[in-house]
Formats: structure tokens, C-alpha cells, sequence
């Protein structure tokens, strides 16, 4: 079941206390895609997520604004009516019911003609309950679970009655590293089985970026980039999607003749005459011992962490606001023979520059 | 945001009956005190304030109250002090025992007391031996009121510094601290509006105590006699409005007591906004 | 070697931190002897005094056990009354915003800072038959002053905070996702709300109902003004041990005080024992 928002916008309060959560946005997402939304907190996801539910309603504005499920208008319909399954951050398990009747709830609570018989739930919920390896905490109480096993009770009850949509409100959240990556994989796994269309929250970059087909970055109450996962990473719209996306190393100063200059670091660029920031990713700081012709940019190595893939190297210079972040390989470490304390060059392999259209740039000619 | 029962329909009308059933049960009661209290007028209601025995019950009730507080104020302190800064065997039973008066119906707290302490009581008896007499005086009306007043304090205190942990206490006897210092410069400034609010209950309940120390008091008009006694007398005596006189007094107390319990749970909720 | 035995030795008497230890155990296990401990000799000294035949010749005459069941019965419908009328409060108070709110809020605990005596000759006095209240009621047939009505009125108003307090609290803290989640399965408020939120609150709307009736059963001086106090139909029992204590039986009266006193602590412990198992199921602990 596909979704469509079209102009859906939110503000909290009234009068002059109004804060504003989310700009009018548009929004298609396809039939049985898995979609994130990530933003830090306070861009909006969240309300996003909770408008296409129905437990917020969008602001009402001149142009009318619309949510369709499929060809099915939602808009006007109250949550209980949209056969949507949401999963909470905190589980919002019924903590006096046991495993089996909660996730039993939907199913119990309709209508007598709706209604499967007992028979008949009993087994989905069992089937259910096997889906998401629980089978044999039927009988426990949510307080008897672990945090983990309480959000996979959490997901079979919202799968319980077959919703065609299924929301998840950084489902991940507050669960700690380990846990969070089996869920992930069982969230995967389950959404390919079941072909629902899945739309879930969270801040965690690394968690949107390996889980969802589509990203969908936010800021500010505003949708920022909406693209698959390496295109996101790789082509980044704006400085904001850039950032937020990973660790970010900041070069800045002032360019003449086509060489960057800042203190005693020199760099050789293409770029006109002016003041500029480079960005780049600490995988694209290549250390040398030595500089060259087009690049000189001394620095020093403050701190080592080896844990992981690769080493991950913290550098230092009279010329840098910000300490720099660089990996290198395993091999290459050793290679180099990095130590702290240790002077050195960076070289940078590329860099990335935005036009920010809100900042008027020091140097630049003004209209 | 969606909840269960934010229908405006459902609303409405659970709102309307709240208010409607309170209106009727709870405030109409309020106005018809000081509505009989002024029946006859201001200086009717004057000089039955005024008068002598009246004026003996405001005393007597005020000064057992003042005697009241400090007591209960000191057990409540230690008994909070000693159950939620150490741990030992039996701090279980201390809190549960704590409870017992709230379970005790007020006459039969005044009857333990007239038993033991009365002519016929063991204790009772020793003590006529050297004259001294403690039921149906004013020694007596303090007592029960100390009984039915005593956990007030140690309530509000117990769940409050159970919640603040005793690290600050720690922190100032690392520091070298003693322990008095760090009672009243440490401990203290955390605990001194429940403090505060046990203090208005205490005063609140010692002031209006009825059933147990009409059974220890015996009701001499102008010796032992109560506010609370007073106005049953007055009422069984036909004078509605004397009587009324008395309850609006008391009435008042009652209405300040609501007035700084909401006060406090303000400044509580202000804070609570402000961190 | 020798450190690891002098942490052994030195565990039973074990230094605490915090001063104040002898201090505060002094005065409170000498205030609760005294207060609370100390007294209840008298009773059972008293009592002492009784053979069984005696004991139960007292307790079980006529007048006596028909106190017991207007008591327990008004009690019961006060309690009764209460966990409805308290439950509406709580969640009034709760879950709506409205003008008037805080005032009504207020309003809840003025049973408890109210005297009981006077809330006693007040209710009395606008229930009578020329009272604000009585003249409306009793042309239609329903006298509330001097019946057993009277009686559970009044014990509704002394006790109705126990409800409202207890449930107000645990509803404030049922997090907003618990009804979200009951509404996006599908659930009807009717149905959430009896078999979602009623279950939350169980373990608060019975402890508070319960104490509401313990205190019922104790009350005294809001009831006797009320009551009318005829023999065999509107006395209740802590009025039984008053009248007592006036005909100087205070044999007579333990006898009753004793079994008051008896059914208060056993349903106070009943309370807590169910709470504590309740609460337990809920919040953890395997089994």
C-alpha cells in the first residue's frame, strides 16, 4: 500500500506560544518500501510519523492538505479506522496482560463481526508469537521481559491485525548496541516476508542508512534529501545532509590565485579568489610524512583509537579551529608507524564545498 | 494527539457530572457552614465567637495543636531519619506500625487511652496514687491528639527522603561535617516544605480531632472543652447558629490548610517546570 | 591475607556513615512504645478481665450486631459510591483541562481538613428535612437525615479523598502510549477504557476504595449528627462503645473496641499484602 502526504504541515500551541514542528511537506512512498526518517530531534520526523498515523492531525491551511493510503483518503479518518500497526519507543506494552493477550488485543477488541474466532486468533497469535521467537514466554508478563523481547511482543501485536502499514517510532531507541542490530535484521527480514509498506523514525544515521530503501532526512520541521542510502552518502544535497550524515572534518581560509591558504597550511585548489570552507570525510585524509608541492598541511597526532576496522586518528594544528578525524587501515598504520605526538602531512584524496543560499559569503560581491 | 475519552461529547459530560457531583457533595457543604454561621448576621455570629466558653475552646484548641506539632515534628524527623538513612532488621515493622492510627477508629484510640490511663487503668491507677490526673484534662486531649496526629509528619518526610538518596549527607560528612551541621545545613533546606506541609496537616487534624478526645475529655465547658466538643455541645443544645459560629472557625483553618497545600504543590510544579 | 580478615571482622560492626543512628532509633522506638504500643495494654488489660463466655455474651448481643451490619453495610456503599464518584474525579482531574480545574482539584481534600464534626452537624443540618437538601429529597420519598443513607453520605464524604488521591497519581504516570497503542489496534473507548486503562488503575481504585472503607468503618463524629442514632437500625458501632464508655461498662466497651480494632488492622494488612502482590506481578520479579 503505497502512501501520499501532500501538503502537511504542523504547528504545536496556540496564539503567541505557536512553535512550529513541521513546514507543509509532500511525500510519496511506494508500495512495500521500508523508509527512515531521520533527523536529529526536534526536525519533525516524529510528527511526521504520528500525522500519517492519525494520532496528530496536520494544521489546516488554505490548500487543503491530504494523506492517501493507496487510493484510500485517509485524511478525516480517525487512527483506529486507518489499519495502520504503530510501534512505540518505549514498547507501551499492556503491562497487566500477558505476552499472548497482548498481542491478542487487536484482534480482541473488534467487532463481533470482524472477529476471528478464539480458535482462529489463538493460532495467528501463536504463529505470531513464533515469527518473533517468543513461543515460549506466551504466558509471561511484560515486567518478565527483557527490553528486546518486549519490542518484538511489541511488533507481532501491531502485526496481529494485518495492517498494510506499519510505523515504528525509533523502535531501536532504547535498546542497547547488541540488541539494536539483531532487531534491525529481524525489522529487514520481517518487511520482506510480510510486504507491508514500513515507515520508521530514528536519529541514528548508521541505522537509517543500512535498514531503509529510501532515507528521508529532516531538519528544522523541514524535509531535507529523499534518496536511497548511497546516494545520500555519496551525493549530499546540502551542507546540513552532509554533516549529519557522519564525522566531518572542516578546512577554512582564504583563496588567492588558486592556492587556499590558513596560518602555515597551503593547499592548491581550483577554485576562484575568496574566502571558502572545504569539508571532508576523515576517510579521505590520507597521512604522509611528507608534503608536496600542491599540498602543505602540517599536523599533529593527539590521540589513537585502533578499535575496529580501521584506526581512527585525531589531529592537531595552530591553523585548525576543530581537531581533524582521520582512519587509515590497519595496514597503513603500521605501515607508518603512527605514534602520538607524531608530526605529520595530511593530504586530502577529495573535499566537498556548499553554497549555503542563507549566508551571504564575506567576500562576495554584494547585489 | 489522540486519547481515550478526548471525544468533546464524552468530555462534556464527564466534566459536567465532576464538577455538578462535587458542587453538590462537597462545595454545598462549605457554603452551608458559613451560610448558617451568619444566619442572624455578622454580630449575632460575633458574639457567639466572643463568647466566654467559645473563647476557652479557641484557646484550648490552639494550644494543644502548638503542643501537638512540635512532638509529632521531632518523631517524624527521627522516625524518617533512621528508616531511610540506614538499614537494618525491623525497619519494615517501624513503617508498618506507623500506620496504625490511620487504621484505628478515633473512639477506640480514645478508649486505649481512657483504659490505661484512667482511674481503672494500671498506669492510671499509679499515677492517682501521686495525684496526678491525665484523663478528662487537658494532658489527656493531648495525648490522644499526639496518637492521631503522629504520622502526618513522618509520611510526607519518609517517600521524599527515600527519593533524595543520602549522597548529599555523605558528601558533607566526607567533608568533615557534624553531624548537627549537617542535619540542619544539608538535610533540611531538602526536606523543609514537606516538612512545612506536614505541619499544616498536623495542625489541621489536631485542631479538628473529635472522636477520640471526646472519649478522653469529658467535655467541662470552659476546662476541657474543645472547639470541635464545643460545637457539638451548642448543637445538641438547639443554638444552630453558636454552633455554626464554632464550625466556621474551624471551617476557615480547614480552607488555609487547602489554601497552602495548593500553594506549595504550585511551587512544587514551578520548579519542576523551571529544571 | 590478614586485610581479607580484618574486612570479615569488621562487617558485623560495620561503621555507618550518616551520624544520628542511637538518636533517631531512640526516639522513635520510645515514641512508638509509648504512643502507639504502650497503650493498647490498657485494652487488652481490660479485656483480660472478661472470660470468653462474657467476650462473646458482648459482642454478640442483639443491638450490638445490628450496629455491625448498618456499619459495614453503609461503609460498603459508601466505598462503593466512592470508587465510581472518585474514579470520575481522578480522571477529570487528570486527563481534562477546563476553567475551574485547580479550584476543583483543591477541593478534594477538603474532607480531610475538615473536622468531622463539623462536616457531621452541616451534612446534618442540610439534610434535616427543612435543609437545603432535605426539602428537595424527602417529597420524594427519600429522607436522607436519621436513615442508614445518612449514614453512608456522610461516611461517603469523609473518605471520598482515599479514592481520588490513590487512582490520581497512577493515572498521571500511565504514559500517553498506553492509550496510543490501545487506539491504533482498533480499540473503542469503551472498550480501551475497560480493558486497558480500568486494569491499570485496578491495584490503586482497590487500595483506595478499600482504605476509604476502612475508614468508614471507624468513623465517628461526621456520622453521629447525621444518623439519628434509634437502637436496631441507624447506631453504628463506634457509637456502640461510646454509649458504653457513658454507662461506665468499659468492659463492654473493649469488648467492642477489640473487634473494630481487630477487622481495621486485619483489612489494613489484607490492603497490603494485595497491593505488594499486585504490584510485584507488575513491575517484575519472575514467577
Amino acid at each position: 500500500m503505497s502512501i501520499r502526504l501532500h501538503n502537511i504541515g504542523k504547528h504545536f500551541g496556540r496564539g503567541r506560544h505557536q512553535t512550529l514542528a513541521l513546514e507543509p511537506v509532500n511525500l510519496d512512498i511506494h508500495s512495500g518500501e521500508l523508509v527512515g526518517l531521520l533527523g536529529p530531534s526536534g526536525s519533525g520526523k516524529t510528527t511526521l510519523l504520528r500525522i500519517i498515523a492519525g494520532l496528530e492531525s496536520a494544521d489546516h491551511s488554505q490548500e487543503p492538505s491530504r494523506i492517501l493510503f493507496g487510493e484510500r483518503d485517509v485524511t478525516h479518518i480517525h487512527v483506529r479506522d486507518r489499519r495502520i500497526g504503530f510501534v512505540f519507543q518505549h514498547y507501551a506494552l499492556f503491562r497487566h496482560m500477558t505476552v499472548f493477550d497482548n498481542v491478542a488485543f487487536g484482534l480482541t477488541v473488534m467487532t463481533r463481526k470482524q472477529r476471528p474466532s478464539s480458535g482462529e486468533i489463538r493460532s495467528r497469535v501463536l504463529r505470531l508469537l513464533e515469527m518473533v521467537q517468543l513461543e515460549q514466554l506466551a504466558n509471561r508478563y511484560p515486567a518478565q521481559l527483557s527490553g528486546g523481547q518486549q519490542q518484538r511482543v511489541s511488533l507481532a501485536r501491531a502485526l496481529a491485525v494485518e495492517p498494510e502499514v506499519l510505523l515504528l517510532d525509533e523502535p531501536f531507541g532504547a535498546l542497547d548496541a547488541k540488541v539494536r542490530q539483531e532487531l534491525r535484521r529481524w525489522l529487514r527480514h520481517l518487511h520482506d516476508e510480510l510486504n507491508f509498506t514500513s515507515v520508521f523514525v530514528t536519529h541514528d544515521q548508521e541505522e537509517a542508512l543500512e535498514l531503509s530503501d529510501r532515507v528521508v532526512v529532516m531538519s528544522n520541521g523541514r524535509i531535507e534529501q529523499i534518496d536511497a542510502p548511497e546516494t545520500l552518502y555519496r551525493a549530499p544535497k546540502n551542507r546540513f545532509v552532509f554533516e549529519f550524515l557522519g564525522d566531518v572534518n572542516h578546512l577554512e581560509g582564504h583563496v588567492s590565485q588558486g592556492i587556499l591558504t590558513c596560518g602555515d597550511a597551503r593547499l592548491n585548489v581550483d577554485l576562484p579568489d575568496g574566502h571558502e570552507e572545504l569539508l571532508l570525510r576523515p576517510h579521505e585524509v590520507r597521512l604522509a610524512t611528507s608534503p608536496t608541492a600542491e599540498c602543505h598541511l602540517p599536523v599533529t597526532i593527539t590521540a589513537i583509537s585502533p578499535v575496529g576496522a580501521e584506526v581512527r586518528v585525531e589531529l592537531e594544528a595552530d591553523w585548525l579551529a576543530k581537531p581533524w578525524l582521520a582512519t587509515v587501515r590497519h595496514t597503513d598504520f603500521e605501515q607508518l608507524g603512527l605514534t602520538r605526538g607524531q608530526r605529520l602531512y595530511a593530504h586530502p584524496r577529495q573535499f566537498h564545498r556548499f553554497q549555503q543560499p542563507d549566508t551571504i559569503k564575506a567576500d562576495a560581491p554584494v547585489a | 494527539m489522540r486519547r481515550i475519552g478526548d471525544a468533546p461529547g464524552v468530555r462534556r459530560v464527564l466534566i459536567g457530572a465532576a464538577v455538578v457531583l462535587s458542587a453538590l457533595f462537597l462545595l454545598l457543604p462549605l457554603v452551608a457552614i458559613f451560610a448558617q454561621a451568619f444566619a442572624q448576621g455578622v454580630d449575632v455570629f460575633w458574639s457567639n465567637v466572643s463568647d466566654r466558653y467559645t473563647l476557652h475552646a479557641i484557646g484550648l484548641t490552639l494550644g494543644i495543636a502548638l503542643l501537638t506539632i512540635p512532638i509529632c515534628l521531632v518523631f517524624g524527623v527521627a522516625l524518617a531519619w533512621l528508616v531511610t538513612r540506614f538499614s537494618f532488621p525491623g525497619r519494615r515493622l517501624l513503617q508498618t506500625l506507623i500506620d496504625i492510627p490511620f487504621a484505628v477508629s478515633p473512639v477506640v484510640a480514645g478508649l486505649i487511652y481512657l483504659l490505661l490511663y484512667g482511674r481503672n487503668g494500671w498506669l492510671g491507677n499509679w499515677l492517682d496514687g501521686y495525684d496526678i490526673q491525665l484523663m478528662f484534662a487537658w494532658p489527656g486531649i493531648l495525648m490522644v491528639t499526639v496518637f492521631v496526629t503522629c504520622p502526618f509528619v513522618a509520611r510526607e518526610l519518609i517517600p521524599l527522603m527515600q527519593a533524595q538518596g543520602s549522597r548529599e549527607e555523605e558528601a558533607a560528612v566526607t567533608l568533615g561535617a557534624p553531624g548537627w551541621t549537617t542535619f540542619w545545613r544539608v538535610t533540611l533546606p531538602n526536606i523543609r516544605w514537606a516538612l512545612l506541609y506536614g505541619v499544616i496537616l498536623t495542625n489541621a487534624r489536631a485542631v479538628g480531632e473529635f472522636g477520640a478526645v471526646s472519649v478522653v475529655a469529658g467535655a467541662i465547658r470552659g476546662k476541657t472543652n474543645t472547639l470541635p466538643l464545643h460545637l457539638e455541645q451548642l448543637y445538641q443544645d438547639y443554638n444552630t447558629v453558636g454552633a455554626f459560629a464554632s464550625a466556621a472557625l474551624l471551617a476557615l483553618i480547614a480552607l488555609l490548610t487547602l489554601a497552602a497545600k495548593a500553594a506549595l504543590e504550585w511551587r512544587q510544579a514551578r520548579r519542576e517546570a523551571l529544571a | 591475607m590478614s586485610l581479607a580478615r580484618f574486612g570479615a571482622l569488621s562487617f558485623k560492626t560495620e561503621k555507618r556513615v550518616l551520624p544520628g543512628f542511637g538518636l533517631s532509633m531512640g526516639i522513635s522506638v520510645l515514641f512508638i512504645s509509648l504512643v502507639l504500643l504502650l497503650p493498647m495494654t490498657g485494652l487488652f488489660g481490660q479485656l483480660a478481665g472478661l472470660s470468653l463466655a462474657e467476650y462473646w455474651a458482648i459482642i454478640s448481643e442483639g443491638r450490638v450486631v445490628a450496629s455491625y451490619m448498618v456499619t459495614i453495610g453503609a461503609a460498603a456503599v459508601a466505598a462503593l459510591v466512592n470508587a465510581v464518584f472518585g474514579l470520575l474525579l481522578a480522571w477529570v482531574l487528570v486527563r481534562y483541562e477546563f476553567p475551574g480545574k485547580r479550584l476543583l482539584d483543591a477541593l478534594m481534600d477538603l474532607p480531610f481538613a475538615l473536622p468531622t464534626a463539623v462536616a457531621g452537624i452541616t451534612l446534618a443540618t442540610l439534610y434535616a428535612s427543612n435543609g437545603w437538601m432535605g426539602r428537595w429529597l424527602e417529597p420524594l420519598g427519600f429522607p436522607v437525615a436519621y436513615t442508614w443513607v445518612g449514614i453512608a453520605l456522610a461516611m461517603a464524604f469523609t473518605s471520598i479523598p482515599f479514592v481520588v488521591r490513590t487512582v490520581q497519581p497512577v493515572l498521571e504516570d500511565m504514559p500517553a502510549e498506553v492509550d496510543e497503542a490501545a487506539i491504533t489496534l482498533g480499540a473503542r473507548d469503551g472498550v480501551a477504557f475497560r480493558r486497558v486503562i480500568l486494569p491499570h488503575l485496578w491495584p490503586a481504585l482497590v487500595t483506595g476504595t478499600g482504605l476509604a472503607f476502612v475508614r468508614s468503618l471507624g468513623e465517628f463524629g461526621a456520622i453521629i449528627f447525621i444518623a439519628g442514632n434509634t437502637p436496631y437500625e441507624t447506631e453504628i458501632t463506634a457509637l456502640m462503645i461510646f454509649v458504653k464508655l457513658q454507662e461506665y461498662d468499659y468492659a463492654g466497651a473493649s469488648a467492642i473496641a477489640s473487634v473494630v480494632l481487630f477487622v481495621s488492622l486485619a483489612l489494613l494488612l489484607a490492603i497490603n499484602i494485595w497491593q505488594g502482590r499486585f504490584i510485584r506481578r507488575l513491575h517484575g520479579g519472575k514467577g
